[in-house]
């Protein structure tokens, strides 16, 4: 009951007029964003963080602008994923499947809506498992003291490698360059410079904004000068939409499909470091156990297009949860959202709650605005966004890399940031290469001074005393979920991994025969 | 190959870390762990996880050939000219210039690079200077 009226609290917050625009605004963009290949949500919401902040939007604005984005993002990946069979992002990979054969089969406009449809069920069901999981986190967060937040932070880093990379050494790798990066700075506890070489600049610590920017869309930039795709454009291969609405009784026939699978999804989610390629992979993966009698799975059938795409978009949603409780985020985008939070001087976890529920709820409530809008959108409007598909990589990424600069350019108007972001281009371009992922490098330099804190927090509490940090209960239990979760993708993430690409090969075989 | 590279400059990283880490100044007032302990435990995950590179590296990864290479070196020496003398030339010109030269890069035809970029430039102007009211860098031309 009091969940009710909170959320109706954050109605009020949310239903402003300016508030109305900046969701509509940032439900078009994501959405672009997301239908763009290459450009997903991480990469997104990196480019307009910098832009929401030089507008001057006060914390609420600002975060319900970006969640716009995300989740607009996260619906926006299914479109070329139909249309070309080429993924928007990692998590539509799973929606070509039987999304490009339906669109062959001259049926692309019922896939588009039906897994318009799809993304709104997940990310609608996600939103109330939000609200519902999210206080009791908070509830058993607040008996977190300094010890078991190292250690949540600790398990956060371990479990995030899973499936982002298949090496957790190259993750461990990329945690500790994020975390030695947020050292750099005046050491907030003595006041003690730390690796700043006597560089002034460097004295405030590195601004994570100047690096999300540059690891995730200039490196994007160096990837398609490198290979030249610029010509890939969408104008050859050309699918006619077809018929927009899908029939009421093929939405019926697919409502188990999303209700299942959104619950599936949204577990997926909640997960440290799963996030939402997990949702749909597992989703997709139960749906063809559970429901694939003929075996049409993988031929245009409309449940392996519902499927995925509920999964995908309840795990986006079901990632939220730890973000918000315990500041620690489920997935990479989400850690490009706990950058916009830190860089709004709202500190994520339980005090949260308590102490700024209308930043929280007004979130959430914007959750929802933005959920009816995307749907409002995407089936009437799906015709326009399928057109951004037509602009070639060859204007567009200049463009992005132009409104890169003029972001962080808008923030501190120093060339010695933009000279810093280039660096993170090449930086975030060469670890591309080499597969290392880039999440855990953002999350250090996002969590690194709080994990330190709590640290030096833990042991100085206990007089000096080291073995504080492995004391209670709660604390152990993360230590061995963070062991856990290193170890297990050692042993799955490999298989897991291999698996999702062979049945994006297998299908690619079957619709070229 | 590639891995084994990376695990070694990850590894140098690491020791020049903790080198550095060791040579902080203590203040005389300091917690019961001081500044020193933290970036210590992180350069020995970062050496630690090196090593495990070095020891068992992935297959490498597909390298561009050296013009390739050249491409993206020249692009990184543009964005870093244009970040130098955008204060100089004033946003929409050094805009125009980069956003031209990443245009026909890319494999537009020189002409119509010019009027793409130019119209990436003048288009971002007016949305976030007209628009928006963003402060871009002002040139001798007062743009």
């Amino acid at each position: 009951m009091e969940t009710l009226s909170s959320l109706a609290d954050g109605f009020v917050i949310a239903l402003t007029w300016q508030n109305l625009l900046l969701a509509l605004l940032g439900c078009f963009l994501g959405t672009m964003m997301g239908a763009l290949p290459g450009l997903g949500p991480s990469n997104g919401v990196a480019i307009l963080i910098p832009l929401a902040f030089t507008l001057g939007l006060g914390a609420t604005p600002a975060l319900i602008l970006l969640t716009s984005v995300y989740y607009g993002a996260m619906y926006g990946g299914r479109i070329s994923s139909i249309l070309l069979n080429i993924p928007g992002d990692e998590p539509a990979m799973m929606t070509c499947l039987d999304g490009y054969p339906m669109a062959k089969a001259g049926r692309a406009g019922e896939a588009l809506a039906l897994s318009g449809i799809a993304s709104f069920v997940g990310a609608f069901l996600a939103t109330w498992g939000l609200i519902l999981l999210a206080p009791q986190l908070v509830k058993i967060a607040l008996l977190f003291g300094p010890a078991e937040y190292f250690a949540l932070f600790t398990l956060a880093f371990a479990t995030l490698g899973g499936v982002a990379s298949t090496n957790q050494a190259k993750t461990a790798i990329a945690a500790a360059l994020g975390i030695g990066l947020a050292t750099v700075g005046v050491d907030t506890q003595t006041g003690v410079p730390r690796f700043t070489f006597g560089e002034v600049h460097l004295y405030d610590g590195i601004d994570f904004l100047v690096a999300i920017v540059g690891l995730f869309a200039l490196s994007e930039v160096f990837l398609f000068l490198e290979h030249r795709h610029g010509n890939a454009d969408a104008a050859g291969h050309k699918v006619s939409v077809g018929r927009m609405m899908p029939s009421f009784s093929l939405i019926r026939s697919c409502t188990p499909t999303m209700l299942r699978t959104s619950f599936l999804g949204f577990i997926a989610g909640v997960l440290p470091g799963a996030g939402a390629s997990l949702g749909s992979f597992i989703s997709y993966t139960m749906e063809k156990k559970l429901v694939d009698k003929e075996g049409t799975f993988g031929t245009g059938d409309p449940r392996g297009v519902a499927a995925p795409e509920a999964g995908n978009n309840a795990a986006a949603g079901g990632a939220l949860v730890p973000m918000l409780a315990l500041g620690v985020p489920g997935s990479g985008t989400t850690a490009v959202l706990l950058a916009v939070l830190l860089a709004l001087n709202i500190t994520p976890g339980p005090l949260l709650f308590t102490q700024q529920p209308d930043v929280v709820w007004g979130l959430i409530a914007a959750l929802f605005i933005a959920n009816f809008m995307l749907l409002a959108m995407n089936i009437p409007m799906i015709g326009l966004f399928t057109r951004v598909l037509l602009i070639p990589p060859r204007i567009l990424m200049p463009i992005v890399a132009m409104v890169s600069f003029v972001g962080i350019y808008g923030i501190s108007g120093s060339s010695f940031d933009l000279l810093v972001m280039i660096g993170f281009g090449v930086m975030g371009w060469i670890l591309r290469k080499l597969d290392v992922p880039l999440v855990p490098i953002i999350l250090g330099t996002l969590l690194g001074n709080a994990m330190e804190n709590n640290l030096r927090r833990a042991i100085t509490i206990d007089n000096g005393n080291w073995w504080t940090l492995v004391d209670s209960p709660l604390s152990l239990t993360l230590w061995a979920l963070a062991l856990i979760g290193f170890v297990l993708p050692i042993i799955f993430g490999r298989v897991l991994k291999a698996r999702m690409k062979h049945m994006k090969k297998d299908e690619e075989g079957a619709t070229i025969d | 190959m590639s891995d084994r590279i990376f695990g070694v400059v990850g590894l140098l990283l690491a020791l020049g870390y903790a080198w550095a880490a060791l040579n902080i100044e203590e203040s005389f007032l300091s917690d019961a762990v001081g500044p020193k302990a933290f970036p210590l435990i992180i350069a020995t995950v970062l050496g630690l996880a090196s090593i495990a590179i070095i020891v068992k590296p992935d297959a490498a990864p597909e390298w561009p050939s050296l013009m390739r290479f050249v491409e993206v070196g020249a692009a990184i020496v543009v964005m870093i000219l244009y970040a130098i003398f955008l204060p100089e030339l004033g946003f929409v010109i050094a805009t125009a210039l980069a956003a031209t030269y990443l245009t026909w890069r890319l494999g537009t035809r020189p002409l119509s690079s010019v009027v793409s970029g130019s119209l990436t430039s003048l288009g971002i102007y007016a949305v976030f200077h007209l628009v928006l009211g963003l402060s871009l860098a002002k040139g001798p031309l007062g743009f």
